[in-house]
Protein backbone atom coordinates (compact mmCIF):
# COMPACT_ATOMS: atom_id res chain seq x y z
CA UNK A 1 0.00 0.00 0.00
CA UNK A 2 1.28 3.06 -0.68
CA UNK A 3 1.36 6.36 1.36
CA UNK A 4 -1.86 8.04 -0.79
CA UNK A 5 -3.53 4.86 0.14
CA UNK A 6 -3.10 4.97 3.90
CA UNK A 7 -3.91 8.32 3.50
CA UNK A 8 -7.24 7.63 1.54
CA UNK A 9 -8.19 5.20 4.97
CA UNK A 10 -7.01 7.92 7.02
CA UNK A 11 -9.37 10.50 5.94
CA UNK A 12 -11.90 8.16 5.51
CA UNK A 13 -12.02 6.81 8.72
CA UNK A 14 -12.10 10.61 9.97
CA UNK A 15 -14.82 10.98 7.74
CA UNK A 16 -16.95 8.62 9.23
CA UNK A 17 -15.93 9.44 12.63
CA UNK A 18 -16.97 13.31 12.53
CA UNK A 19 -19.83 11.82 10.81
CA UNK A 20 -21.12 9.67 13.29
CA UNK A 21 -20.18 12.37 15.56
CA UNK A 22 -22.20 15.49 14.04
CA UNK A 23 -25.18 13.08 13.63
CA UNK A 24 -26.05 11.62 17.20
CA UNK A 25 -24.92 15.43 19.55
CA UNK A 26 -27.64 16.74 20.52
CA UNK A 27 -26.13 20.00 20.47
CA UNK A 28 -26.76 21.62 17.15
CA UNK A 29 -24.15 23.95 17.30
CA UNK A 30 -21.70 20.96 18.04
CA UNK A 31 -23.36 18.61 14.83
CA UNK A 32 -22.73 21.66 12.59
CA UNK A 33 -18.98 22.04 13.64
CA UNK A 34 -18.26 18.53 13.63
CA UNK A 35 -20.12 18.27 9.80
CA UNK A 36 -17.56 21.18 8.81
CA UNK A 37 -15.01 19.01 9.80
CA UNK A 38 -16.13 16.41 8.19
CA UNK A 39 -16.43 18.15 5.11
CA UNK A 40 -13.08 19.51 5.04
CA UNK A 41 -11.71 15.85 4.97
CA UNK A 42 -14.04 15.13 2.45
CA UNK A 43 -12.40 18.08 0.41
CA UNK A 44 -8.79 16.78 1.27
CA UNK A 45 -10.40 12.73 0.32
CA UNK A 46 -11.32 14.74 -3.17
CA UNK A 47 -7.64 16.11 -3.78
CA UNK A 48 -6.21 12.75 -3.66
CA UNK A 49 -8.97 11.53 -5.69
CA UNK A 50 -7.64 13.93 -8.27
CA UNK A 51 -10.19 16.48 -8.15
CA UNK A 52 -8.31 19.93 -6.80
CA UNK A 53 -11.38 21.71 -8.43
CA UNK A 54 -13.44 20.19 -6.26
CA UNK A 55 -11.98 19.82 -3.25
CA UNK A 56 -11.84 24.13 -3.45
CA UNK A 57 -15.68 23.87 -3.93
CA UNK A 58 -16.10 21.33 -0.94
CA UNK A 59 -14.67 24.02 1.48
CA UNK A 60 -16.10 26.86 0.03
CA UNK A 61 -19.24 25.61 -0.69
CA UNK A 62 -20.69 22.72 1.91
CA UNK A 63 -17.89 23.83 4.76
CA UNK A 64 -18.38 27.44 3.58
CA UNK A 65 -21.38 29.00 2.55
CA UNK A 66 -23.71 26.11 3.69
CA UNK A 67 -22.62 25.14 7.00
CA UNK A 68 -22.13 28.70 7.99
CA UNK A 69 -25.84 29.56 6.69
CA UNK A 70 -26.66 26.28 9.43
CA UNK A 71 -24.96 28.21 12.18
CA UNK A 72 -26.59 31.26 11.42
CA UNK A 73 -30.00 29.96 11.77
CA UNK A 74 -29.02 28.16 15.04
CA UNK A 75 -28.40 31.74 16.28
CA UNK A 76 -30.91 33.13 15.19
CA UNK A 77 -33.41 30.40 16.63
CA UNK A 78 -31.60 31.82 19.63
CA UNK A 79 -31.18 28.40 21.23
CA UNK A 80 -30.20 27.86 25.17
CA UNK A 81 -26.97 26.45 26.27
CA UNK A 82 -28.53 25.36 30.11
CA UNK A 83 -24.99 23.38 31.22
CA UNK A 84 -23.08 25.15 33.26
CA UNK A 85 -19.26 24.82 32.64
CA UNK A 86 -17.48 22.70 34.35
CA UNK A 87 -13.11 21.20 33.37
CA UNK A 88 -14.00 17.73 32.81
CA UNK A 89 -16.90 18.57 30.70
CA UNK A 90 -14.64 21.35 28.57
CA UNK A 91 -12.38 18.38 28.10
CA UNK A 92 -14.45 16.02 27.23
CA UNK A 93 -16.05 18.40 24.61
CA UNK A 94 -13.19 19.97 23.09
CA UNK A 95 -11.11 16.56 22.73
CA UNK A 96 -12.73 14.80 20.11
CA UNK A 97 -12.90 18.18 17.29
CA UNK A 98 -9.62 18.57 18.89
CA UNK A 99 -8.35 15.14 17.54
CA UNK A 100 -10.24 15.13 14.74
CA UNK A 101 -8.93 18.38 13.37
CA UNK A 102 -5.30 17.45 14.12
CA UNK A 103 -5.91 14.57 11.82
CA UNK A 104 -7.52 16.15 9.22
CA UNK A 105 -4.37 18.95 9.25
CA UNK A 106 -1.69 16.05 9.68
CA UNK A 107 -2.99 14.39 6.25
CA UNK A 108 -3.43 17.62 4.11
CA UNK A 109 -0.10 18.36 5.27
CA UNK A 110 1.52 14.89 4.52
CA UNK A 111 -0.81 15.12 0.91
CA UNK A 112 0.71 18.52 -0.24
CA UNK A 113 4.17 17.54 0.65
CA UNK A 114 4.02 15.18 -1.67
CA UNK A 115 7.02 12.85 -0.81
CA UNK A 116 9.02 12.13 -2.98
CA UNK A 117 8.06 8.92 -5.92
CA UNK A 118 4.78 8.88 -4.76
CA UNK A 119 3.59 12.03 -6.50
CA UNK A 120 3.28 10.51 -9.73
CA UNK A 121 0.12 8.67 -9.34
CA UNK A 122 -1.99 11.39 -7.94
CA UNK A 123 -0.28 13.97 -10.65
CA UNK A 124 -1.35 11.40 -13.61
CA UNK A 125 -5.22 11.02 -12.14
CA UNK A 126 -5.58 14.55 -11.87
CA UNK A 127 -8.13 16.82 -13.29
CA UNK A 128 -6.52 20.89 -13.11
CA UNK A 129 -9.27 23.27 -12.54
CA UNK A 130 -8.92 24.70 -16.05
CA UNK A 131 -9.42 20.81 -17.61
CA UNK A 132 -12.36 20.48 -15.68
CA UNK A 133 -13.86 23.87 -16.24
CA UNK A 134 -13.51 23.69 -19.80
CA UNK A 135 -14.83 20.36 -20.23
CA UNK A 136 -18.23 21.31 -18.02
CA UNK A 137 -18.78 23.97 -20.15
CA UNK A 138 -18.37 22.46 -23.23
CA UNK A 139 -20.32 19.08 -22.89
CA UNK A 140 -22.89 20.22 -19.78
CA UNK A 141 -23.39 23.86 -20.52
CA UNK A 142 -27.04 23.26 -20.81
CA UNK A 143 -26.30 21.53 -17.33
CA UNK A 144 -24.70 25.15 -15.86
CA UNK A 145 -27.86 27.36 -16.82
CA UNK A 146 -30.09 24.87 -15.25
CA UNK A 147 -28.51 25.27 -11.90
CA UNK A 148 -27.97 28.58 -12.26
CA UNK A 149 -31.84 29.00 -12.99
CA UNK A 150 -32.50 26.94 -9.78
CA UNK A 151 -30.20 28.58 -7.93
CA UNK A 152 -31.74 31.81 -8.79
CA UNK A 153 -35.39 30.02 -8.11
CA UNK A 154 -33.91 28.80 -4.82
CA UNK A 155 -33.18 32.91 -3.71
CA UNK A 156 -36.68 33.95 -4.81
CA UNK A 157 -38.30 30.76 -2.86
CA UNK A 158 -36.08 31.76 0.12
CA UNK A 159 -37.05 35.36 -0.28
CA UNK A 160 -40.72 34.74 -0.32
CA UNK A 161 -40.34 32.40 2.86
CA UNK A 162 -38.59 34.68 4.75
CA UNK A 163 -40.60 37.72 4.90
CA UNK A 164 -42.24 39.06 7.89
CA UNK A 165 -46.00 38.51 7.25
CA UNK A 166 -48.51 40.51 9.46
CA UNK A 167 -50.37 37.39 10.75
CA UNK A 168 -47.56 35.48 12.01
CA UNK A 169 -46.51 38.18 14.10
CA UNK A 170 -49.84 38.22 16.09
CA UNK A 171 -49.27 34.75 16.65
CA UNK A 172 -48.49 33.29 20.25
CA UNK A 173 -44.97 31.83 20.55
CA UNK A 174 -43.40 29.83 23.55
CA UNK A 175 -40.34 30.12 22.65
CA UNK A 176 -39.21 27.28 25.44
CA UNK A 177 -39.87 24.62 22.77
CA UNK A 178 -37.03 25.83 20.57
CA UNK A 179 -34.34 24.01 22.25
CA UNK A 180 -36.08 20.93 22.36
CA UNK A 181 -36.53 17.51 20.97
CA UNK A 182 -33.00 16.18 19.63
CA UNK B 1 -6.04 3.69 -8.76
CA UNK B 2 -4.40 3.92 -4.86
CA UNK B 3 -7.36 1.86 -3.46
CA UNK B 4 -9.86 -0.45 -4.95
CA UNK B 5 -13.20 1.46 -5.95
CA UNK B 6 -14.97 -0.79 -3.86
CA UNK B 7 -13.58 0.70 -0.97
CA UNK B 8 -14.34 4.18 -2.19
CA UNK B 9 -18.13 3.06 -2.66
CA UNK B 10 -18.32 1.29 0.65
CA UNK B 11 -17.32 4.81 2.21
CA UNK B 12 -19.87 6.61 0.51
CA UNK B 13 -22.69 3.96 1.28
CA UNK B 14 -21.71 3.99 4.87
CA UNK B 15 -22.12 8.15 4.71
CA UNK B 16 -25.11 7.32 2.90
CA UNK B 17 -26.42 5.52 5.23
CA UNK B 18 -25.29 7.44 8.33
CA UNK B 19 -27.17 10.43 6.58
CA UNK B 20 -30.47 8.62 5.95
CA UNK B 21 -30.79 6.80 9.30
CA UNK B 22 -30.22 11.00 10.60
CA UNK B 23 -32.87 12.04 8.53
CA UNK B 24 -35.38 9.41 9.45
CA UNK B 25 -34.67 8.96 13.15
CA UNK B 26 -34.20 12.34 14.01
CA UNK B 27 -37.03 14.97 15.13
CA UNK B 28 -35.00 17.84 15.22
CA UNK B 29 -35.49 19.78 11.76
CA UNK B 30 -31.87 20.91 11.61
CA UNK B 31 -30.86 17.22 12.25
CA UNK B 32 -33.03 16.02 9.48
CA UNK B 33 -31.17 18.97 7.06
CA UNK B 34 -27.83 17.95 7.98
CA UNK B 35 -28.67 14.56 7.06
CA UNK B 36 -29.69 15.03 3.85
CA UNK B 37 -26.10 17.31 3.06
CA UNK B 38 -24.63 14.12 4.39
CA UNK B 39 -26.28 11.96 1.85
CA UNK B 40 -25.44 14.22 -0.54
CA UNK B 41 -21.76 14.46 0.03
CA UNK B 42 -21.48 10.80 0.24
CA UNK B 43 -23.31 10.98 -3.29
CA UNK B 44 -20.62 13.35 -4.59
CA UNK B 45 -17.65 10.85 -3.14
CA UNK B 46 -18.93 7.99 -5.17
CA UNK B 47 -18.93 9.70 -7.93
CA UNK B 48 -15.46 11.21 -7.67
CA UNK B 49 -14.37 7.76 -6.96
CA UNK B 50 -16.01 6.11 -10.33
CA UNK B 51 -14.54 9.50 -12.31
CA UNK B 52 -10.94 8.26 -10.99
CA UNK B 53 -11.73 4.36 -11.78
CA UNK B 54 -12.43 5.26 -15.50
CA UNK B 55 -10.63 8.55 -15.98
CA UNK B 56 -13.51 10.61 -16.81
CA UNK B 57 -14.16 13.63 -15.48
CA UNK B 58 -18.25 13.67 -16.15
CA UNK B 59 -18.11 12.11 -12.79
CA UNK B 60 -16.84 15.47 -11.54
CA UNK B 61 -18.95 17.41 -13.70
CA UNK B 62 -21.76 15.84 -11.94
CA UNK B 63 -20.20 16.73 -8.35
CA UNK B 64 -20.42 20.37 -9.45
CA UNK B 65 -24.28 20.12 -9.97
CA UNK B 66 -24.50 17.91 -6.58
CA UNK B 67 -23.17 21.31 -5.26
CA UNK B 68 -25.08 23.58 -6.83
CA UNK B 69 -28.57 21.26 -6.29
CA UNK B 70 -27.46 21.32 -2.72
CA UNK B 71 -26.75 24.65 -2.13
CA UNK B 72 -30.50 25.79 -3.34
CA UNK B 73 -31.62 22.79 -1.82
CA UNK B 74 -30.44 24.20 2.13
CA UNK B 75 -31.45 27.77 0.95
CA UNK B 76 -35.14 26.82 0.51
CA UNK B 77 -35.07 24.31 3.41
CA UNK B 78 -33.29 26.48 5.87
CA UNK B 79 -36.38 29.06 4.52
CA UNK B 80 -39.43 26.98 5.38
CA UNK B 81 -37.26 25.44 8.54
CA UNK B 82 -37.27 29.68 9.55
CA UNK B 83 -41.15 30.12 8.73
CA UNK B 84 -42.14 26.76 10.31
CA UNK B 85 -40.42 28.13 13.40
CA UNK B 86 -42.02 31.53 13.19
CA UNK B 87 -45.19 30.00 13.18
CA UNK B 88 -45.22 26.98 15.77
CA UNK B 89 -42.47 28.25 17.64
CA UNK B 90 -40.94 24.92 17.28
CA UNK B 91 -38.25 22.74 15.85
CA UNK B 92 -39.67 19.49 16.63
CA UNK B 93 -41.28 18.23 13.43
CA UNK B 94 -43.66 16.26 16.29
CA UNK B 95 -44.91 19.27 16.77
CA UNK B 96 -46.51 20.44 13.45
CA UNK B 97 -49.23 18.43 13.84
CA UNK B 98 -51.69 20.84 12.60
CA UNK B 99 -52.98 21.43 9.36
CA UNK B 100 -53.47 25.20 9.63
CA UNK B 101 -50.60 26.88 11.55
Amino acid sequence: MTIYGALFYLLAAIILAATGLALTRRKLMHAVIFLVNAFFATAMLFYLLGAPLLAAFEVIVYAGAIMVLFLFIIMLMGVKDQQGISLRRTLGHWLPPLLLGAATLTAGAIMLAAPPGASESLALAKATPAELGRFVFDRYWLGVEAVSFLLFAGLAGAYFLGKERPEDAARPKDAANAGGGA
Amino acid sequence: MIVPLEHILTLALVLFLMGAVCALARRNLVMILLGLEVMLNAAGIAFVGASLRWMEMDGQAFVLFIMGVAAAEIAVGLALLVYCWRRTGALDVNAYNRLKG
